[in-house]
């Protein structure tokens, strides 16, 4: 049996290199096994995950987790005929069974002309070094010193603080394999740590919680606990004492954390399969004027450390830097090799979705900061959080649950809860006025707020 | 009344190195810390999908999942690991991680005990296997025949059927021993219609835990018709209206109103910690003296039904409100010691990897004495809404949204021109009190619901007669 203190040390322990050896030499042996059952073509997917989460409540321990996740999945080809299965269970009779499955999906799928894996000629060749592995080798007692300082800051930054939903943090270390029968393997270490804090806030009108938290590849890099916790306490203070107002008209200003959602949402609408489903309010858009000029989006996969970093995507094609908006234009759709095939036209390493992008302003950053857009608004809505799932991306249309800060004259009046804001995508996109230089980096859509003309609030 | 326990020990046991006393024995492991309790959790889990797009089965996916989850609670501390390998070493290994957060005490003994008897909610048989691999492709191909035929509008068809079977066994410190063994399946159909240079979207779907043999041929029209005529609808709606407003709401799935409006703010965890905006309420009035409401996972075959949950307690109907007055939370094994209460069968979990957690089961308000009918003539300027998407919750602030899928204006008591998707708020512990009229159609939802909660998804079921609120802010842009 083992001692606490090697399970404790080995929460992010993974031996690199004879895992490495292991999955090249079990990879290959199963996409020979394919071959040698009739598979003409064969992929494999392969994601391990180790990892510990502590959360801490009222300065004291509340839940200690270990993780230990494991996801393989095949996918074969026999002829044009696709068959997938999965499994948790790595071992070699498990991956046999897991292969056998996927086999006799494949007798009886139907055969698509447009399947098969990516074309030879676009895999990716030079492997790239983007700095992604950052181990701490943490135990859970440091976890908990770390996590239960942040929650102390937030606690103690005011009287009105008045109970704590906890604060976590987590160390995790992921090792992410791909192969396929064209003869294209990866193995990529990664590592991901984050902190959180969540607090409550009491008055006369009840409570209200807010949060902030911390995310980065590197431990070094991430706030630190008291910043975590007294930027939680900040951020829930200010939801006190809120005040109702009225259906109206007006511009809205969205902080980072709501803005990249309707870039998620144009993400979501270019992307290859709501294109071949129909399913998108942007078919037939490409080269089309959407966004204002000012604004693009840039692509950059190999962006050392960032949070969705790739030199290949899940099909094994290179990625590359690129325009995917360029001065409000939509530059590509977002392919991977089946709905490329369908719609003829060249996948652009987008298996698996957009691989970090960055808004530009006339190509650069925005010389705008938060308070400036403020003024710019003059009356309007700032928009801190949106609830539900009110998108429609077949017509654009938009209506969310929202809260924020009413503004008037620029100056910021009192927070705003319970109401709804409500227009299409389309206009929406049309309509944005400015984009902020608040760059939040905690999400691989990096963008500031944005400033949107008119949209419809519905209040009391 | 019958246990699945020898069943669901072969599957466990079966090729392992494990029997019944290694799982005492890590129990025990575990009780020698200042443990309070010690639970071992096994799942075994078969999930298929098939989806027709386009007209052709083109893909497909299996996947076998198999663990143990291991859990310690010492006072208000938890600590969990798990392993997908069933063995002594590794069972172990996970027994001593999740019994680190409490110090090595005395060494006790705990005796595990009788298996639970309970009479089984729905079949033991595997839905995997209740069709052949090829009656699935026919039976997506006749989906999407049906629905092509139906209107010729319809530019795109994507249908999907899928199954879950699951087998778990508990063990633990308090003697539990349990077994389940769960079927799921679910049908969804999403229709693409195009007319006029505008295009609109419709959907459909049923599903509880039986078996695909269930969906003949009368289930797969319904559903075609339901979905191709939300899509026709659409293709006429109007912009929505935006502001406050009299809102009626459907029968069945419209039920998400009481998922989001008070369900999640009852369960133990919150209200134990004092988060929730239902927290020290239990008694007081927190609706109108019309509405009774209550979870009941004990329903015959339905999604959100479980013979036991993932504790191993024999599941159970709960009232949540009684004639508007708040009577019960919903709790799991941990938060009921906590609260000197009783678990209420609701601790369930989305995997052996994932910690328990008081979840809901099937939520839903008693019928009350109006007619439909009759509520929708009541309302003068408002809109009725029989058909929604998700919503979701701020448990603290009591703030919820669900958005409509299907909508329509009333004027002067008649329901007119259909309206675009748009999403209602409200305020959980205000809403209820504005129950006016509750109608005498009770239904439970067809079997869709997907609640999520910490990051975990458990398949759930709501339920309502059609409801009258008498205010309610839509979030349309007119």
């Amino acid at each position: 049996m083992t001692t606490d203190k090697t399970i404790q040390n080995s929460a992010d322990y993974l031996d690199i290199e004879s895992q490495q050896e292991y999955l090249q030499s079990t990879g290959s042996w199963l996409i020979d096994k394919a071959k040698s059952m009739g598979a003409i073509e064969t992929e494999l997917a392969l994601s391990k995950d180790i990892g510990l989460s502590v959360e801490v409540r009222n300065r004291s321990v509340d839940t200690i987790e270990y993780n230990q996740d494991n996801n393989f999945a095949i996918t074969v080809y026999f002829g044009k005929n696709k068959g997938t299965a999965g499994t948790s269970d790595l071992s070699r009779e498990s991956l046999q069974d897991t292969l056998n499955a996927a086999c006799q999906i494949a007798k009886y799928t139907q055969p698509d002309p447009h399947n098969g894996l990516a074309d030879a000629n676009l895999m990716a060749k030079e492997k790239v070094d983007l700095d992604l592995d950052h181990p701490i080798g943490i135990t859970a007692d440091k976890a908990i010193e770390i996590a239960i300082e942040c929650e102390s800051a937030g606690l103690d930054y005011s009287d009105k603080i008045s109970l704590s939903e906890g604060a976590g943090f987590s160390s995790h270390r992921n090792l992410r394999y791909y192969a396929n029968s064209h003869g294209f393997y990866a193995v990529t270490p990664s590592t991901i740590h984050s902190l959180s804090c969540s607090l409550i806030a009491k008055d006369a009108k009840g409570m209200q919680r807010d949060s902030w938290y911390s995310l980065n590849r590197k431990q070094s890099l991430m706030e630190s606990s008291k910043t975590v916790g007294v930027n939680a306490a900040q951020k829930v203070l200010k939801r006190l004492d809120s005040k109702k107002i009225g259906t109206r008209k007006c511009p809205v200003l969205m902080i980072p954390e709501v803005s990249r959602g309707l870039i998620q949402h144009f993400c979501s609408a270019i992307q290859g399969s709501s294109l071949y489903r129909q399913s998108s309010f942007l078919l037939n858009s490409l080269g089309n004027k959407v966004f204002p000029e000012f604004l693009s989006f840039y692509e950059e996969p190999l962006l050392p450390s960032g949070l969705a970093s790739t030199w290949y995507d899940n099909e094994g094609i290179a990625t590359r830097s690129q325009y995917i908006l360029q001065q409000g234009k939509v530059n590509t759709y977002l392919l991977n090799s089946y709905s490329a095939r369908r719609l003829g036209l060249e996948p652009g390493g987008h298996g698996g979705g957009v691989h970090n992008l960055k808004v530009l302003f006339n190509d650069g950053e925005s010389e705008q900061n938060f308070e400036t857009l403020v003024k710019t608004m003059n009356s309007g809505l700032i928009v801190t959080s949106v609830m539900g799932q009110g998108v429609n991306l077949v017509t654009g249309d938009y209506s969310r649950g929202a809260s924020g800060f009413w503004v008037e004259n620029g100056q910021i009046q009192h927070f705003v809860e319970e109401i709804t804001i409500a227009g299409n995508l389309n206009e929406m996109f049309a309509n944005l006025v400015a984009v902020g230089n608040d760059y939040d980096y905690r999400s691989s859509y990096m963008t500031g707020s944005w400033l949107l003309e008119n949209m419809t609030i519905a209040g009391n | 009344m019958t246990n699945y326990l020898d069943s669901v020990q072969k599957v466990f046991f079966q090729s392992s190195d494990l029997e019944l006393k290694d799982l005492q024995n890590s129990i025990d492991v575990m009780m020698g810390h200042q443990i309070d309790f010690a639970e071992l959790f096994f799942q075994s889990t078969f999930h298929e999908s098939w989806i027709i797009e386009s007209g052709i089965v083109k893909d497909a996916s299996f996947s076998r999942d198999k663990g143990v989850g291991v859990r310690a609670l010492s006072e208000e501390k938890t600590g969990f690991a798990y392993s997908e390998e069933l063995d002594k070493y590794n069972l172990l290994r996970s027994a001593e991680a999740a019994a680190s957060i409490a110090s090595r005490g005395q060494d006790r003994q705990i005796k595990i005990g009788k298996a639970v008897q309970a009479v089984p909610l729905y079949v033991n048989e595997n839905p995997l296997e209740s069709l052949t691999d090829s009656q699935k492709i026919s039976l997506l191909q006749k989906v999407d025949k049906l629905a092509r035929n139906k209107d010729v509008r319809i530019k795109e068809v994507i249908a999907s059927v899928s199954a879950v079977y699951d087998q778990i066994m508990v063990v633990a410190s308090d003697g539990t021993l349990a077994g389940d063994i769960r079927p799921l399946v679910r049908i969804g159909l999403t229709v693409i219609m195009t007319s006029n240079g505008r295009t609109e979207r419709g959907s459909a779907g049923l599903g509880g835990r039986y078996t695909y043999s269930n969906f003949d041929d009368a289930v797969l029209e319904d559903l075609v018709c339901k979905a191709v005529e939300q899509a026709s609808i659409n293709m006429e709606a109007i912009d929505a209206p935006a502001g406050m407003m009299p809102v009626i709401l459907g029968n069945g799935w419209p039920g998400v109103l009481l998922h989001e409006a008070v369900g999640h703010g009852l369960e133990g965890d919150f209200n134990r910690k004092g988060t929730s905006a239902f927290s020290n309420k239990i008694g007081q009035k927190v609706a109108s003296d019309i509405c009774t409401i209550v979870d009941d996972g004990t329903l015959s075959s339905r999604r959100g039904s479980l013979t036991i949950d993932d504790e191993g307690t024999l599941s159970n109907t709960t009232v949540l409100i009684e004639k508007g007055i708040l009577k019960g939370y919903m709790q799991d094994k941990k938060n009921a010691r906590l609260m000197n209460t009783s678990t209420t069968g609701n601790g369930r979990r989305e995997s052996y990897a994932c910690l328990p957690l008081p979840r809901m089961t099937n939520t839903y308000m008693l019928s009350g004495d109006h007619e439909p009918d009759e509520i929708i003539k009541s309302v003068k300027k408002g809109i009725y809404a029989p058909n929604f998407g998700g919503g979701q919750v701020d448990i603290t602030s009591g703030k919820f949204v669900f958005s409509t899928t299907e909508a329509y204006l009333i004027e002067n008591g008649e329901i007119k021109s259909p309206v675009k998707g748009a999403t209602l708020i409200g305020s959980g512990p205000e809403v209820l009190h504005k129950v006016s009229m509750v109608g005498n159609d009770m239904s439970i939802d067809p079997g869709v619901g997907i609640c999520g909660k910490a990051g975990q998804s458990v398949p759930v079921g709501v339920g309502q007669p059609t409801l009258k609120v008498d205010e309610m802010i839509v979030g349309g842009t007119s």
